[in-house]
C-alpha cells in the first residue's frame, strides 16, 4: 500500500514559474484525475511523480520514503503514444519488464525462467483483452490495442503508483468506453494507486475516486512568468468509490445504460423487471 | 485528371522504368554504329562485338602473364578493400554511434569532434595515408573508413538521439539500466536505420577504393580501368564501369532484403 505525500511543491524552468505550493496527499489504492486547461502544468506534475522532472522545491514521499530522481519500477507509466517498443512483438513488449529485471547483462532469459515469464505475459494480455495477438508488433495494432499493451507492459512491474498521461486521449469514443472498463477493473483488482493526467472531464469523473484541478490563479499577461498553477479544486467523488468495492453508482446502473441520474424504466415500478444481463454488465470483485 | 493523380500500373511501371535504360542503350549502339561507320578503328565508342570480346578476354580466359582471370582478380581485390573498410567504419559507427546517441556525457566530448573530422575531405588525407601507413591495403582501407565512419557514425547518433523519450522513461519504469536501455531498446531500433544510412555510403566507399586503387595498387576494379585509361581501351572501361554498378546496386538490394528479414517490424514502422 502506497501513499503519496506531496509537501511545498514548486517547479521554475528559468524565470518562468509553472507550479507553485503544491500540496497533495494521495491516499493508498486512490485513483486521481488531474485536471486543467493546457499548459497548466498537470503533465510537468505528474513528470515530478514520475521522476522524468525534478522539482525546484518541496518534497515528493512515497511510503515516508522521498522519490528517487529517475524513473524506477515502482512508478509504472503509460503515455498518450510511444509508450510501447515497436522492436517487439506484443508478448515481447509484455515480457520485457520481468525479463530486463531478471537478466542484467543480456536482458533475455531462456529456458524454464522464460517459459514462466512468457505464462505470466500470456495470462496479463488474456487480462486485457489481447489474447491472439502474441505475435503481432504494436505496428499492426490499433490504437485502443496498444494502449491495452501499454497497460498490460506496466502492470508486469507490480508498480505501486500507475501514472497515466492522457493515455485514452486520442481514442475514439467506443473504445475509449471499452478500455475505461478495463482501467476500472483493473484499478479494482491490482494493488496500486493511479494518477492520471486527462482532459476529458468526463473521464475523469467515470474513473476516478478524487480530481485535482490545476489553475492558475493570477493569469494576467504581465503576472504569467512569476505565478505559476496550483491546485485549485479537489473534488471527491460522492458516493465514494473504493478500490475492490462496488459502489451505489456501479450498483444501480442498468444494462445499457450509463446515466446513473436516470434510475429506470418509469413503468409503474422504478425498477427494472428483468434480471441484468450478465455479459453486458460483469459484476465488479 | 490532373498530371498528380495519374498513377502506373504495375505492369505499366515496370516498363516505365526499363525505358530510361533502354534508351540509353539505344543512344549507346547507335551512337558507336556512326562513329565506326565514320572511322573504323575508332576507340570511344567501341562496337557490342569488341565489348563481348574483351569481356570474354577478361572474364574467362586466364592472363597469359599471371595466370589469373583479371576481372575475378579485380573483383576480389576490390570487394576484399571495401567490404573490410566498409566492415571497420560500421563497428565504429555502432560503438561510437551509440555511445553519442544514448549518453549526453559522451555528446558533449565526441559530437563536436567527430562533427568538424567529418567534414575533413577524405580525399585530400589520401597523399598523409599514402606516406605514413605505406602504399599497401592499409592506406586504401582506412581511406575508405576514414571517409564513411563519421557520416555513419552522425546518422547514428541522430536516430539513436530521435527516439522518443517516452520509450527510454518506459524503459527505466521496467527496471532496465543503462547498459540494458541500449542493447534492448535503442540498439535495435537504430539497426535498421544503420542499414539504410550504410547503403547511402555504398557509393562513397566506391568512390574512395577507386581513387586510392588508381594511385597506387596492382590490382583491383579501380586499378584496372585507370590503366587501360592510357590505351583508350573503352571496351575494358565499359564492362568495368558497368560492373561495379552492377555490384553496388546488387549491395544495395541484399543490404534492404537483410533488414526487412533481420527486422521485420521496421518495415510496417515505415508505413505510418
Amino acid at each position: 500500500m502506497s501513499g503519496i505525500e506531496i509537501r511545498n511543491l514548486w517547479k521554475e524552468y528559468g524565470d518562468q514559474v509553472v507550479l507553485q505550493n503544491v500540496d497533495l496527499t494521495i491516499a493508498p489504492r486512490a485513483f486521481i484525475a488531474l485536471v486543467g486547461p493546457s499548459g497548466c502544468g498537470k503533465t510537468t506534475f505528474l513528470r515530478m511523480l514520475l521522476g522524468q522532472e525534478t522539482p525546484t522545491r518541496g518534497t515528493i514521499t512515497l511510503d515516508g520514503a522521498p522519490l528517487p530522481h529517475e524513473p524506477d519500477p515502482d512508478r509504472g507509466v503509460v503515455f498518450q503514444r510511444y509508450s510501447v517498443f515497436p522492436h517487439m512483438t506484443v508478448l515481447g513488449n509484455v515480457m520485457a519488464g520481468p525479463e530486463l529485471r531478471a537478466s542484467r547483462f543480456l536482458g533475455r532469459t531462456f529456458g524454464a525462467r522464460r517459459r514462466a515469464i512468457a505464462d505470466e505475459a500470456r495470462a496479463m494480455l488474456a487480462e486485457v483483452g489481447l489474447a491472439g495477438s502474441e505475435d503481432k508488433y504494436p505496428a499492426q495494432l490499433s490504437g485502443g490495442m496498444q494502449q491495452r499493451l501499454a497497460l498490460a507492459q506496466a502492470l508486469m512491474m507490480k508498480p505501486k503508483v500507475l501514472l497515466l498521461d492522457e493515455p485514452f486521449g486520442a481514442l475514439d469514443p467506443g473504445i475509449r468506453s471499452d478500455i475505461h472498463r478495463l482501467m476500472k477493473r483493473l484499478w479494482n483488482e491490482v494493488p496500486m494507486t493511479v494518477v492520471m493526467v486527462t482532459h476529458d472531464l468526463k473521464e475523469a469523473f467515470t474513473l476516478a475516486t478524487r480530481i485535482i484541478a490545476f489553475e492558475r490563479t493570477r493569469d494576467r499577461p504581465e503576472e504569467r512568468l512569476r505565478y505559476g498553477a496550483t491546485i485549485t479544486k479537489d473534488i471527491l467523488i460522492w458516493p465514494p468509490r473504493s478500490a475492490g468495492k462496488t459502489t451505489i453508482w456501479d450498483a444501480d446502473l442498468l444494462p445499457g445504460r450509463d446515466d446513473p441520474t436516470i434510475p429506470g424504466p418509469i413503468a409503474g415500478t422504478t425498477w427494472p423487471k428483468e434480471e441484468p444481463d450478465a455479459d453486458a454488465y460483469p459484476p465488479l470483485r | 485528371m490532373r498530371l498528380i493523380n495519374v498513377r502506373p500500373r504495375r505492369g505499366t511501371a515496370i516498363l516505365l522504368a526499363c525505358l530510361p535504360f533502354v534508351v540509353l542503350a539505344l543512344a549507346y549502339l547507335v551512337g558507336s554504329a556512326v562513329r565506326l561507320a565514320e572511322n573504323p578503328s575508332d576507340k570511344l565508342l567501341p562496337a557490342l562485338s569488341t565489348i563481348v570480346q574483351t569481356v570474354k578476354l577478361y572474364a574467362f580466359t586466364a592472363d597469359r602473364r599471371t595466370g589469373l582471370y583479371l576481372l575475378w582478380s579485380d573483383s576480389a581485390a576490390s570487394l576484399g578493400r571495401l567490404f573490410a573498410g566498409i566492415g571497420i567504419a560500421t563497428a565504429l559507427a555502432l560503438v561510437l554511434g551509440l555511445l553519442n546517441g544514448i549518453l549526453p556525457v559522451v555528446r558533449a566530448v565526441l559530437a563536436p569532434f567527430v562533427a568538424v573530422v567529418s567534414m575533413v575531405p577524405p580525399l585530400a588525407l589520401l597523399p598523409i595515408l599514402f606516406i605514413v601507413l605505406g602504399l599497401g591495403e592499409v592506406s586504401k582501407v582506412t581511406l575508405i573508413v576514414i571517409g564513411v565512419a563519421p557520416i555513419l557514425i552522425r546518422d547514428l547518433a541522430l536516430s539513436a538521439q530521435a527516439l522518443p523519450r517516452e520509450q527510454i522513461i518506459k524503459a527505466e519504469t521496467l527496471s532496465a539500466s543503462t547498459w540494458l536501455i541500449a542493447i534492448r531498446v535503442v540498439l535495435p531500433q537504430v539497426l535498421p536505420r544503420l542499414i539504410d544510412s550504410l547503403r547511402l555510403q555504398i557509393g562513397p566507399a566506391f568512390l574512395f577504393l577507386i581513387a586510392a586503387e588508381a594511385i597506387s595498387a596492382d590490382s583491383g576494379l579501380g586499378y584496372r580501368i585507370f590503366l587501360v585509361r592510357r590505351y583508350l581501351s573503352m571496351d575494358v572501361i565499359f564492362p568495368y564501369v558497368a560492373w561495379i554498378t552492377l555490384l553496388a546496386v546488387a549491395m544495395d538490394l541484399g543490404l534492404t532484403a537483410l533488414r526487412r528479414r533481420v527486422f521485420p517490424w521496421s518495415e510496417l514502422e515505415r508505413g505510418r
